[in-house]
């Protein structure tokens, strides 16, 4: 019997996304043709099967880039930032930042902050399920203002806060058809919210201010502390066209005083 | 965990209906629960629906209403050198409650090693520590989801020289140790015995049949290797060969009807594409196995 090897695994991992690394000493074909050949089959699944799910989560970065430039960036991530867990639904949080790092991409310097707003359409899209609560709850808030800084609002699941120095929201929604590429001044700073409403994501675009606001529920933090955020980022943050506009698109879940147990208003 | 008595009795690893079924993808989600085709059960991969909410779950949980699920993991890593993943041991039983699927199915295959997941049904040589390895891992598995599973012969392109048993002889005796089921996928032993120049009948043949839960059926890509012999690759991208047509008739006859899925996961066609392909495994079964029956050429003409 032949002496037994380290388990396959062991051997033949880190040839997979490095093909100057050889593959296991005993892989072998019943032909005897040059096993690099084989090999290639598992080399080549394992990277272009991962630079797939990449182009399914950043198409609009490849439109940027094209195809062939996509390909060689993800296929650098890919060897760089290999997926940690199966679950590929997680893969590609780190994208972004490796965009940012990547030296060929630097004349796109928008394109990092693009792959960051389509990474997020990505956790909305899987994020929890939480049914909202209707636009009818603002009347009942205002009719009891003294207290609105004891509330305390909990935003759906799926909302998150976006924000670029350069104009990716409006990039973005040009590759949608929504707009035209050729007007955009691409310093021109963006913001959205992006979350998903039924069983579609939206991206809102808002402002800076709002931003701030939802950033500050999003740390759980009080309604007045939030109020101060936003105000203090614009004088003239208006509160209630924001909490409509949220209650509207289904990114509150829950409204109701602070403190444990206490919600007046839960869906 | 005690070994079956596969020998008596089948193994009951799969309460899937002995018919056709496809597996279900997204762009198919809304025409599934419009038109609600007529077919015996709907398979998806258990990593894709590993999140917590939104669209996929949404239908899925429609989906299941209406019809038996079968659940196929991809990325269990029985064949791996290391522990299973108690992270995803867990995710995998929380979706076994929420969806009750009819069957669990996974790879006699490695898919990560070290913290990284290459997305890829690696081989395994089939030596005796391997063998054990693997036997852990389906006794962990089934102890956990408190379920037989059925697990899945591979598609290969490299063989070890320090494999000591085939690859029949490998999951025969996993299934007699663990009491797992077979899934036999038909393409899968078409496409190894291509590559490693056999013939897919005896191999076939010399499987633990009476274990067998399911089957699969898929379409392949031919390349050559380096001294120019065929060598074919398992990519789910086509329709499903004549040749792995004529291996299923054979199986349904010697077996009878079986769970037999319609696996696409490339180029995937539209909705009634798949669901003729399921008919024509449907025909095979109801005739037998004949391939040359009158029934199946007319379901050959798809849109």
């Amino acid at each position: 019997m032949t002496a037994q090897l380290m388990p396959v695994p062991i051997r033949m991992a880190a040839s997979l996304l490095d093909p100057k690394l050889a593959g296991p000493e005993d892989l072998r074909a019943w032909n005897g043709s040059d096993i690099e050949r084989r090999l290639a089959v598992h080399r080549n699944n394992v990277l272009s099967s991962l630079i797939d799910a990449l182009g399914d989560t950043f198409p609009v970065v490849q439109e940027l880039v094209g195809e062939a430039f996509f390909r060689a960036l993800c296929a650098s991530f890919v060897r760089a930032k290999p997926p940690q867990t199966p679950v590929l639904a997680q893969y590609g949080a780190e994208f972004p930042d490796f965009v940012t790092g990547f030296p060929p991409a630097a004349s796109v310097p928008y394109l990092a902050d693009v792959a960051r707003l389509e990474w997020m359409r990505v956790l909305a899209y899987h994020a929890a399920d939480a049914a909202p609560v209707g636009p009818e709850v603002l009347e009942g808030l205002f009719a009891c203002d003294g207290a609105l800084g004891d509330l305390r609002i909990t935003l759906h699941p799926s909302v998150c806060a976006f924000r670029s120095t350069f104009a990716a929201v409006a990039i973005w929604s040009a590759h949608q058809g929504i707009g035209e590429l050729a007007g955009i001044d691409i310093h021109a700073g963006d913001c959205a919210l992006v979350l998903r409403q039924g069983l579609e994501v939206l991206v809102l675009p808002t402002t800076a201010e709002a931003i701030c606001f939802v950033d500050s529920l999003r740390r759980g933090e009080r309604l007045d502390t939030a109020i101060a955020a936003a105000t203090a980022h614009a004088a003239n943050f208006d509160l209630v066209a924001l909490l409509a506009a949220l209650l509207r698109r289904g990114a509150v879940a829950a409204l109701g005083p602070s403190g444990p147990n206490n919600s007046w208003s839960h869906a | 965990m005690a070994p079956a008595n596969y020998g008596n009795c089948p193994v009951l690893a799969s309460k899937l209906p002995p018919r056709a079924g496809i597996g279900l993808k997204p762009q198919h989600f809304r025409d599934v629960l419009e038109t609600r085709p007529d077919v015996g059960f709907f398979e998806v991969h258990a990593e894709n629906y590993m999140v917590s909410g939104g669209p996929f779950h949404h239908f899925l949980g429609r989906i299941r209403e209406l019809y038996p699920l079968s659940l196929h993991g991809v990325g269990l890593n029985i064949g791996g050198a290391e522990p299973l993943d108690e992270a995803h041991l867990a995710r995998l039983a929380q979706l076994i409650e929420r969806y009750e699927p009819a069957s669990f199915s996974e790879h006699l295959a490695w898919s990560s090693h070290g913290g990284v997941f290459y997305n890829d049904l690696l081989p395994i040589a089939y030596d005796q520590s391997a063998l054990e390895r693997v036997c852990r891992h389906v006794d962990v598995v089934q102890e956990r989801l408190g379920r037989t599973m059925l697990l899945e012969n591979p598609s290969t392109y490299v063989e070890f020289s320090s494999s000591s048993m085939s690859e029949a002889a490998f999951l025969t005796e996993v299934v007699r140790r663990t009491g797992c089921g077979l899934l036999l996928d038909i393409n899968n032993a078409h496409v190894s015995c291509v590559n490693h120049g056999r013939d897919a009948v005896s191999y076939i043949s010399s499987l633990p049949l009476e274990a067998v839960g399911e089957l699969h059926l898929a379409g392949f890509t031919r390349d050559t290797d380096a001294s120019g012999a065929p060598l074919l690759i398992d990519s789910h991208d086509a329709p499903v060969d004549a040749v792995v047509w004529e291996l299923f008739g054979g199986v349904v006859t010697k077996l009878g009807p079986l769970p037999t899925l319609l696996e696409r996961d490339n180029n995937i066609p539209v909705l009634p594409f798949l669901l003729a392909e399921a008919r024509r495994a449907e025909s095979l079964m109801a005739v037998g196995g004949d391939c040359r029956g009158e029934s199946v050429r007319g379901l050959e003409q798809v849109p």
